[in-house]
């Protein structure tokens, strides 16, 4: 047997989307489905289908993972890298038993601890004691464990003063260090980590990655999914590469982070920024296209920071909807939503009188909208576009990704570099040379 | 790497864990259970905690619910005649029932809502799910307690003092946990899937305790109503707790087939929680 401790092997993950869980099924329906699962996993099993309830007829099904095998050894810091939806998080899930695997098996010595999100379980009635024993026992710790780490974790938070105040009055930088320290005080020979680095302040990054590496070099595993290229670079001694649910790359982090980079370039050449969808049957309605285009209308996923984007999709509606909304969400590599937008903003925004229904009969449409400039920082942004009747989604696109480049505008050329943040607004300052300072009571005059 | 260092502190070589998708039924994995006991205690001791934080007068609630109930069907059906055993003061009879009635039906309630309500947690992190109701089943047991001692206290108002026939009592709380997480198991892993149950479970439990003998006798109903009266596992668990807490003979079949369907239910309730637990965090 060789050192490896965790081995995984034709790994597949098989979703359910479209109306599998539709919210408006009848209860009638819900009533003799409810009735009628175990026997139909019954009738199933004893038919040879594995998972029977997982056939069912008319359902779209998507594969997040597909096809993934792989070995590590004790105390190597695996980076998992790859865009929104390339399956790093449904990787993660499996990894944690928190989801089960639609297909292959995954071997694993050890204790595993997931901290795929800061803080779960806190229960914000609770103080900050109360807390950290019951995180500690959700993550898998002893009571006896949590004892003897108790002075650490309290130390790690920086939270000593508040330790017996609810945590629903914490402000968010102190929920995060304790949420942060719980976990990072956890001592499992796996350790699987979610981005979560992306909260916090600076220094308390700092501190995070600083833990990270400790536990690294005690001889532990750490699983790693981040976005943010530069810490995997830093912390971990492999990287994989998820790409559409299959593993494509596994290696040195640098040589790795060099190949997704390079796919990035490739699928952001102009030929790529036209998305066409197979027509599917059952829906209500359905983005058939969409393209992004530039000022100059042409096709192009790469844009400068002062550049519009343009993006124009074609839909279908199958039938009269009293009021259809189409929507877009802009989202960050960080998974942060940096932007929602919606048809009827404008009109109502410049409308004398607002309203609420905007009734759309069955037919063919073509919309497009320009993202204004500027706005959005340099960075990847992925764009996801959606039709909407009330809180329900018709039809739903993602994967769209757009990349903004900052080349030395009013943002960077001062610094050479640019700054950072999602928004790049320029904000017209006054700024004014005076004799005399003023001091603090002549403020208000 | 040495392989050597891939031990536990105990000394032994690390136990190989293997995950993969799991096909017909699964048996409880009770040493797992036993492993995770202390999550348990912490989530029993958290909805107990919260529960009356920031309210004004706490755990007496758990008092006002039962004695408001039994001060109602006292005024409006206490004098109803057969309704109670002649000898009997009815407050004192019909409060035997609410007492664990009310335990019962937060139960059902609060484990049924269990499992959508920790989403976040079964989205998030590993452990066995039937925790989550489980805990939801034990935070009503201080509650229980607290209405018992009330319950004692209208005994010695009356002059009766439960005999030994009240050292059945434990057992009949513990047929009524097994009950109630049986019908936990059940709603909870339906309401992952179906989001109705939460809309049906008031009803179920307002159309059960009429159809439970909380505010009458079981000899109250016509001959006919009461065969099937009886295999309702609560009209047996109740009609227990009167005998042993008001020294009146016990009925041994209508609480044998209690304690029967009540372990039905909860064998059957687990299964079926097992069989659809490899869904929840996909679904919920």
């Amino acid at each position: 047997m060789s050192d490896s401790i965790i081995q995984v092997e034709n790994l597949g993950k098989r979703y359910r989307i479209g109306k599998a869980e539709a919210p408006y099924k009848t209860i009638r329906e819900a009533i003799v489905d409810a009735a009628a699962t175990p026997f139909r996993n019954l009738a199933a099993r004893f038919g040879g289908s594995r998972n029977g309830n997982e056939e069912r007829v008319g359902v779209d099904t998507i594969w997040a993972l597909k096809g993934v095998s792989f070995e590590v050894e004790q105390g190597e810091v695996v980076g998992v890298i790859g865009r929104n939806g390339a399956g790093k998080s449904t990787l993660l899930k499996i990894l944690s038993r928190i989801t089960e695997p639609t297909e292959g098996e995954v071997r694993l010595r050890g204790r595993v601890a997931s901290l795929l999100e800061v803080g779960t379980g806190f229960h914000p009635e609770l103080t900050g004691r109360e807390n950290i024993y019951l995180n500690g026992a959700i993550l898998g710790m002893k009571k006896r464990e949590i004892e003897r780490r108790f002075g650490a974790i309290v130390s790690f938070a920086e939270i000593q003063k508040f330790l017996d105040t609810p945590v629903k009055r914490y402000s968010s930088g102190m929920f995060v260090r304790l949420a942060f320290a719980v976990a990072a005080h956890l001592e499992p020979e796996i350790l699987v980590v979610d981005e979560v680095l992306s909260v916090g302040d600076m220094s308390f990054q700092r501190k995070c990655l600083g833990k990270m590496r400790e536990v690294a070099t005690g001889g532990r595993t750490v699983f790693f999914v981040s976005h943010n290229l530069k810490a995997v670079e830093a912390l971990c001694n492999r990287a994989i590469l998820l790409d559409g649910g299959a593993l494509r790359r596994d290696g040195k982090p640098t040589a790795v982070i060099e190949a997704y980079r390079a796919s990035m370039d490739e699928e952001s050449k102009p030929e790529n920024a036209a998305f066409v969808y197979e027509k599917r049957q059952s829906m209500e309605g359905q983005i058939l296209a969409v393209r992004v285009l530039n000022s100059a209308g042409s096709l192009c996923l790469r844009h400068g920071v002062l550049d519009p984007i343009r993006v124009e999709m074609d839909f279908e509606l199958h039938r009269d909807f009293p009021t259809l909304i189409l929507f877009v969400e802009v989202w960050t590599q960080e998974n942060i939503r940096a932007l929602v937008s919606q048809d009827s903003d404008w009109d109502n925004y410049i409308g004398e009188t607002m309203q609420d229904q905007f009734p759309r009969s069955a037919g063919r449409y073509h919309a497009s909208f320009e993202i204004p400039t500027p706005l959005l920082n340099h960075g990847t942004y992925e764009l996801e576009l959606a039709l909407t009747v009330g809180p329900e989604r018709i039809d739903t696109r993602r994967g769209i990704y757009v990349e903004i480049k900052d080349e030395l505008s009013f943002l960077s050329y001062v610094t050479k570099s640019n700054r950072g943040g999602v928004i790049a607004v320029p904000i017209p300052w006054q700024v004014e040379r005076t004799e005399q300072v003023r001091n603090p009571e002549g403020w208000s005059q | 790497m040495p392989t050597d260092s891939l031990k536990h502190a105990e000394g032994g070589p690390l136990p190989w864990l293997l995950i993969r998708p799991s096909t017909g039924l699964s048996s409880i994995n009770l040493s797992e259970l036993w492993e995770y006991r202390e999550l348990l205690y912490f989530l029993t001791w958290r909805d107990i905690k919260v529960r009356y934080k920031q309210t004004l007068i706490g755990g007496t609630w758990a008092i006002i619910q039962p004695v408001a109930t039994m001060i109602v069907f006292s005024l409006i059906l206490g004098r109803t005649r057969g309704i109670a055993p002649a000898g009997v003061p009815y407050p004192l009879f019909n409060f035997c029932a609410v007492v664990p009635w009310t335990f019962f039906s937060n139960a059902v309630t609060q484990s049924g809502n269990s499992l959508v309500g920790s989403a976040n947690l079964i989205t998030k992190v590993y452990f066995p799910r039937l925790i989550v109701p489980g805990s939801a089943v034990l935070s009503g047991l201080l509650d229980l307690v607290l209405a018992f001692i009330v319950l004692l206290g209208l005994c010695f108002y009356y002059h009766i003092v439960p005999g030994a026939g009240a050292l059945m009592v434990p057992l009949l709380v513990v047929l009524t946990m097994v009950l109630a997480l049986g019908m936990g198991l059940w709603l909870s892993a339906l309401n992952v899937q179906y989001r109705d149950i939460r809309y049906a479970i008031p009803f179920l439990i307002q159309l059960w305790m009429f159809a439970s003998p909380v505010f009458y006798q079981l000899s109250f109903l016509p001959a006919k109503y009461r065969v099937m009266a009886i295999l309702n596992p609560m009209a047996g668990l109740l009609e227990g707790y009167r005998s042993a807490l008001l020294n009146r003979p016990f009925q041994w079949f209508p609480l044998g087939l209690a304690a029967f369907l009540s372990l039905l239910i909860l064998i059957s309730g687990a299964v079926y929680f097992r069989r659809m637990e490899r869904t929840f965090a996909d679904v919920v």
